[in-house]
């Protein structure tokens, strides 16, 4: 580790989700911000254990939802009616009983479109470097353990006590991970 | 209650008549799940897989060979003629589309009933859905004859300045299948993230490092990550469903707003959706039975796992059944002499042969999943899923081809055979599903890792294999 290198946050490991879940639910109480824990699936109940608000990916998809139920529509009423209007078997140019199914269609594909964007921008993803991807033993975050790490950013860091908190709550191989 | 000691951890076990067996067996831990998943696309490539892999490219060169030679010589290379103008290529274009299904219903409609077991299964027939659109969507494109203006189904400005006519239910049908296919796609995608982040993280040379490092987007399982990804995933169910049950739906009104009798049903939309679960449901079965032998995933795919899906394909194969009965009862009932003919026809004409193999396939031997033993009976299992395909694909025939080769003047009847072209495109599709389904195996994790690991007791967090016993219980604890 050279000395000039500038720290990213500390790193506690956990050997099960509930010591972890305990653990966010302190570190939520002591008021930190710039902190994240990392496990190799969901642990249910730890939004709450950490105070995250509901997440806002519903937004992107209404918004993809409504624009494609309103792209179809004007789409086939543009096509159908209006630009290029062919009569077939005494059907009206344009109904919205006929149009409907394409744009269906479409309120699914856009909202589909919403929510997978939807939760790659609210995480900032892609995003291919990360201090934590350099660190050798952060590779069990995909494997069996858990991870708390609070950043260094955090207005609350003081080095010392955070150490001596994450290690009081059962945190192993407490270190600090190099930005 | 008795108390047991299950990996070092001391808890008490449930009675015994409340004790179910477990997703997965034998008490894996979370690590052995990556370990065990991930080996199937870092061990050494086995014989078998090159076996099969060649076969497939083989049949796969073959489909292609078909439609080149289908495109320079003409449609007069299939069996189609007057009456029979619609054959084998929309027989096994809603064939394979129906298979797709059944994924769907397991990622979509399982995760929203909340079947913890559909974890263990979900990514292969996701899969197995992505592959079997592609092999439907090659059927419509190259039956319309002039294969070089099959863009002219898509809204696309040409310079005849003609837009596609949204009145007719085979517009419905490009704009479902496309979105159905890159929907599944794209819930496919996100479901596999978090699990190419494990393989990149397990990566031994630069290349795998390089792709699944790649393809993972940089993910880190951060919780505030996992936040909006469960999120999007709820969302993607909530909107699979209604597209998966829509999907067979439109498939079925290109039928039944013609005004052929035998087609020109108000049954067909859901009859159309239950005989795609039932189909679909076959095939996990024809594939995951033999799969989880050859990748070792007994103790993830377990008997329970098979068992719960001949459950399923009992009840659609029934559902199917009821459909057929009430056809038949409407068209007697309804008065209609051409509808009566029509299914008089069907079950006793020329092809009397092909409605009788689609009734004893697809609503007597499913009756068998009744039974518990033949459930839980391996072999018997896996012939019955395959007698599903092929009952559901004379299901298709039945409907196409016997409502078509007798229509309204007997001048005009005619028997219907497919040409040998016609049987070598259609067998050349499974080469296209299984090159793709046997390069899924090699390179992607065919168990969604992490979806698994969640369904296990360790990862409970309340749970004394999860750690509850290892933390004080403060006024939170039951948080």
């Amino acid at each position: 580790m050279s000395e000039s290198a500038t720290p990213y946050g500390l790193m506690a490991e956990f050997e099960t989700p509930a010591e972890a879940l305990h653990a966010a639910q302190a570190i939520r109480d002591r008021g930190f911000r710039r902190w994240d824990v990392y496990s190799p699936f969901p642990v249910h109940g730890m939004d709450k254990a950490m105070g995250l608000k509901n997440s806002k990916v519903g937004w992107f998809t209404f918004v993809g939802g409504v624009t494609g139920y309103t792209l179809g529509m004007l789409m086939i009423w543009y096509m159908n009616k209006f630009d290029y209007p062919i009569l077939v078997g005494g059907k009206p140019l344009f109904s919205p009983f006929s149009a409907f199914p394409p744009s269906y269609e479409l309120t699914i594909l856009l909202g589909a479109f919403g929510a997978l964007f939807g939760m790659l921008i609210l995480n900032r993803l892609p995003r291919w470097y990360h201090p934590l991807l350099k660190h050798p033993r952060f590779k069990q975050a995909s494997h069996d353990k858990f991870y708390i790490v609070i950043e260094c950013a955090d207005p609350a860091y003081r080095e010392e006590e955070v150490r001596e908190l994450l290690t009081s709550l059962g945190g192993r191989n407490v270190e600090l991970v190099e930005d | 209650m008795a108390e047991v000691v299950v990996n070092g951890v001391k808890m008490m076990a449930p009675p015994k008549e409340l004790e179910r067996e477990p997703l997965v067996a034998n008490q894996r831990s979370l690590g052995w799940l990556s370990d065990a998943v991930a080996a199937i696309a870092e061990r050494p490539t086995p014989k078998w897989w090159w076996w099969g892999f060649g076969i497939s490219v083989t049949l796969m060169l073959t489909c292609f060979a078909m439609i080149l030679y289908l495109m320079s010589t003409g449609v007069g290379v299939w069996g189609l003629g007057h009456p029979v103008m619609w054959g084998w290529a929309i027989v096994n274009f809603v064939w394979w589309i129906g298979i797709g299904h059944a994924g769907t219903l397991i990622s979509a409609i399982l995760f929203l009933l909340r079947q913890r077991w559909r974890t263990a299964v979900n990514r292969a027939a996701e899969a197995m859905t992505i592959f079997a659109v592609m092999c439907a969507g090659i059927f419509p494109v190259i039956h319309v004859g002039r294969i070089w203006f099959a863009w002219w189904l898509f809204p696309i400005p040409n310079a005849n300045g003609i837009w596609p006519q949204f009145r007719s239910p085979l517009m419905w049908d490009v704009f479902a299948v496309s979105t159905y296919f890159t929907v599944s796609l794209l819930f496919w995608y996100m479901g596999l993230i978090p699990d190419l982040a494990v393989m990149r993280d397990r990566a031994k040379t630069k290349l795998r490092k390089f792709l699944y490092g790649f393809f993972s987007l940089g993910w880190l399982g951060a919780n505030r990550h996992w936040s909006n990804y469960e999120k999007a995933y709820l969302l993607l169910a909530g909107l699979s469903t209604p597209l998966v049950l829509s999907v067979h739906s439109i498939v079925s009104l290109d039928f039944s707003v013609s005004q052929l009798p035998g087609w020109h049903t108000t049954i067909f939309p859901p009859y159309f959706v239950a005989g795609a679960v039932f189909s679909g449901f076959g095939m996990v079965l024809t594939l995951l039975i033999p799969l989880r032998k050859m990748c070792g995933l007994e103790d993830v795919i377990t008997p329970r796992h098979i068992d719960l899906m001949c459950k399923v394909t009992l009840a659609t194969g029934t559902i199917v059944g009821y459909s057929y009965a009430m056809e038949v009862f409407i068209a007697w009932y309804g008065g209609n002499p051409y509808e009566r003919f029509a299914f008089w026809n069907r079950a006793f004409g020329p092809y009397w042969w092909s409605y009788w193999i689609m009734i004893s396939c697809n609503v007597i031997f499913p009756q068998l999943f009744w039974f518990r033993k033949v459930r839980r009976n391996l072999a018997v299992v896996w012939v019955l899923s395959i007698l599903v395909n092929v009952g559901m694909w004379f299901e298709r025939f039945v409907i196409v081809v016997t409502s078509l080769n007798r229509e309204f003047l007997p001048a005009n009847w005619g028997y219907y055979v497919p040409t040998w072209v016609d049987i070598l495109t259609y067998a050349g599709t499974f080469g296209l599903f299984f090159t793709f389904f046997l390069l899924f195996l090699r390179f992607l994790p065919v168990v969604a890792i992490a979806e698994v690991k969640g369904v296990t007791p360790q990862a409970d967090p309340h749970h004394p294999l999860g750690g509850a016993d290892r933390v004080p219980h403060g006024p939170e604890a039951g948080h």
